[in-house]
């Protein structure tokens, strides 16, 4: 097992912190460290992809999961075990040519298993699956006292850990229920909407029938235009949609995106200046006017179709030094006003805002602490540098409370305490059954300790 | 916890009625922090700064401490710091000392450097090493545009600053990677209680200025900050100023 100092900070690259980083290569390894911990607790960390403080453990210790990354074999009903630090970029690689697909595909493929059940990511079929946790089986969970208990579905300790952000113990491995898909392409239709009403009825109008939906909002155009974007829906494709000329073999690695195939060159980190509002603007520009009008029937490989953000990898550098804020929240249906007023308020600020993904809930998840529920959910990226942006999200924060919604803890990096408890009616619950397992707080991270969860 | 923006959720003020560190923790009140220890002298005027502040909303505590009694800085601030993380750590304390008087009378020249700087070692690495444990935290030191050169009319006050301003550059070097930030924030002429009656000098700030900039510098994690920005250009022009020249100037 390894053992360094090193300082750790999320991918939004903000509020960096030192602790001691531990990788364990074996179960008995990780026990050993978190027996060992210091005063200060231990937290796990994966591929370091949540954008906040919520893999970091500052003066304490870190346990880095990714040499934990053994997948094992898939059964006949398609329950698959694998370790906690596998990722589902790899998962996919491996699985996709066996006909099978992770349960859940979030946004990015760079997010380990362990991580995906600890921030219990939605994937872009919400409605239709909920989030990742909900198609766990049996997780093995390193608690406190150093020992590995086996927790199914339906316990409170499985409920406090899906969605719990690391801090009920360190996940080691999880049986997960796959999905099985006919090929490795998806159907991808895609639409171009003039403006956020526009976008939420296109949204609503196909229904279900296309599973995974995500739409992209232009936050740099005003005016009528204001929350234009790409709405982009899919569905795995059937054998006999596959055209004359596709891969000799449906299942093939290549033809399900082999690693590298999406990738841009890496580029030299942009100064935060350089990467302005109007350059941001006539990239959005360019992207919508680029995206065509109406089209369905696309294929698309399906690494292509759920990981398109993973096409330009450091894209957190372009935010320059200060680093970038990612900002997620969730209003119920009904409360499309306050969705409107916020993106107003954005595209007001001529922030340059270039990613922003818009998604639809289904019904909530069980985890206590877990982020979706029924409604929209709006992601953005801001540079953390950004002038008063500090106060400015606290503003949308106590819009987002007042109508209902609330904001992702897992990609925080700056909310209020209050905030938190107030958007979370399960943290109660969740400090209580912490509390109770774990009374010397053996499981900390920064973000456990800012918004005092 | 600091957040995404630098702003920290506990403050140690160390000279609890500087009205520097006064105005400085009532804008990180006004953002995020909730717990502020004030540690001074004990003083009505001490109490009074408590008060004001708990009156924005923050937990605040008074601890005693004197600067110039050195071996008490390590179980002064271990008590603080046994109470909880410190985010920031303000120095904040220092005199400025009369140079007239300071030239005739040696031993209140000594008072001055070892306010200054001694007391301002001393609890620097004490806090130094508790941030240190806690793995995050910014050590904010107020230096003085004094020490960047040595000037006829405040040598006494500007060589203990010039020193204070070394120690805390080398302390930021020795702490890089350990996840604790040294800011070395130097002011040029600040209107406060005690310059009052003295005659202002060019690019003269009041405290609001220097506050300001300080937030600043922990949003961006600077390591130094001129206030105003402005004498960072001044400054490295006259540092190179020939001394015949650099006597004769009306500075």
């Amino acid at each position: 097992m390894s053992v360094d100092t090193v300082s750790l900070s999320g991918w939004g690259r903000t509020a960096p912190t030192t602790a001691v980083r531990f990788r364990p290569r074996t179960h008995e390894e990780a026990a050993a460290a978190v027996r060992g911990r210091g005063p200060r607790g231990v937290i796990a960390r994966g591929l370091g992809r949540s954008p906040g403080d919520a893999a970091q453990n500052a003066g304490g210790s870190v346990l880095d999961l990714t040499g934990l990354a053994r997948i094992g074999g898939v059964d006949a009903s398609g329950a698959l075990h694998c370790d906690a630090g596998v990722s589902l970029e790899r998962l996919l690689r491996v699985l996709l040519p066996l006909g099978w697909l992770p349960p859940v595909v979030p946004g990015t493929g760079r997010v380990t298993v362990g991580g995906a059940i600890a921030s219990d990511l939605p994937g872009l079929d919400h409605r239709r699956s909920g989030s990742f946790a909900r198609h766990v089986s049996a997780l093995e969970l390193l608690t406190a006292d150093g020992e590995v208990r086996t927790v199914l579905p339906g316990t409170a300790l499985f409920d406090a850990t899906a969605g719990g952000l690391g801090l009920t113990g360190v996940i080691l491995g999880a049986t997960l229920r796959l999905r099985r898909v006919p090929t490795a392409l998806m159907s991808v239709s895609t639409e171009r909407a003039e403006d956020l009403d526009d976008l939420l009825a296109r949204f609503t109008a196909g229904g279900d029938r296309l599973p995974y939906a995500s739409a992209w909002i232009d936050l740099t155009a005003r005016g009528r235009a204001t929350g234009r974007g790409i709405l982009t829906r899919g569905e795995h494709a059937t054998p006999d949609m596959r055209p004359a000329h596709a891969g000799r073999t449906l299942l093939s690695p290549r033809s399900g995106g082999a690693r590298g195939r999406f990738r841009l060159p890496g580029c030299p980190p942009v100064p935060g200046g350089l990467f302005g509002p109007a350059p941001a603007a006539l990239y959005n520009e360019v992207r919508y006017r680029g995206a065509p009008r109406a089209r369905t029937g696309e294929l698309r490989p399906v690494g292509a179709f759920f990981h398109a953000a993973d096409a330009y990898p450091d894209a957190n550098l372009l935010y320059g030094r200060g680093g970038l804020v990612r900002y997620r929240f969730t209003v119920g249906y009904g409360q499309e006003e306050t969705l409107h007023r916020v993106v107003r308020r954005i595209a007001g600020r001529r922030g340059p805002a270039v990613r922003a993904v818009l998604q639809r809930f289904g019904a909530a998840d069980p985890g206590g602490l877990s982020f979706a529920a029924p409604g929209w959910s709006l992601a953005l990226d801001l540079p953390a540098a950004l002038p008063g942006l500090a106060r400015f999200l606290d503003d949308v924060d106590e819009e987002v409370a007042a109508a209902g919604g609330r904001v992702c803890l897992a990609k925080d990096s700056r909310m209020r305490p209050e905030a938190a408890a107030a958007m979370y009616p399960g943290l109660a619950g969740f400090q209580e059954l912490r509390a109770r397992l774990d009374p010397t707080e053996a499981f900390r991270s920064d973000l456990s300790r800012r918004l005092g969860l | 916890m600091k957040d995404a923006f630098g702003a920290p959720q506990s403050l140690l003020v160390l000279g609890g009625t500087s009205e520097i560190a006064l105005a400085t923790a009532r804008r990180l009140i006004a953002l995020r922090t909730r717990r502020v220890w004030l540690a001074g002298r004990p003083s009505p005027a001490l109490e009074s700064a408590a008060a004001e502040l708990r009156g924005r909303g923050a937990d605040v505590r008074t601890v005693d401490f004197d600067a110039l009694d050195s071996a008490s800085h390590e179980v002064v601030l271990g008590k603080v710091f046994a109470e909880g993380d410190i985010d920031v750590v303000l120095m904040a304390f220092g005199v400025l000392g009369d140079q007239a008087r300071d030239e005739e009378e040696p031993m209140a020249a000594v008072r001055v450097a070892q306010t200054n700087y001694t007391g301002a070692v001393s609890a620097g690495l004490v806090c130094a090493g508790a941030l240190q444990a806690q793995g995050h935290g910014s050590l904010v030191v107020l230096s003085s545009v004094a020490g960047e050169r040595a000037r006829r009319a405040d040598f006494i006050y500007g060589s203990s600053k010039a020193g204070l301003d070394a120690f805390a550059q080398g302390l930021g070097d020795a702490l890089q990677g350990t996840g604790v930030q040294v800011m070395v924030v130097r002011p040029g002429f600040v209107r406060t209680r005690a310059t009052a009656g003295r005659p202002e000098q060019p690019l003269a700030t009041g405290p609001e200025e220097v506050a300001a900039a300080i937030v600043t510098g922990l949003r961006r994690r600077s390591e130094t900050v001129w206030v105003p920005g402005s004498l960072r250009v001044v400054m490295a022009a006259l540092r190179h100023v020939p001394r015949p020249l650099f006597r004769r100037l009306p500075v």
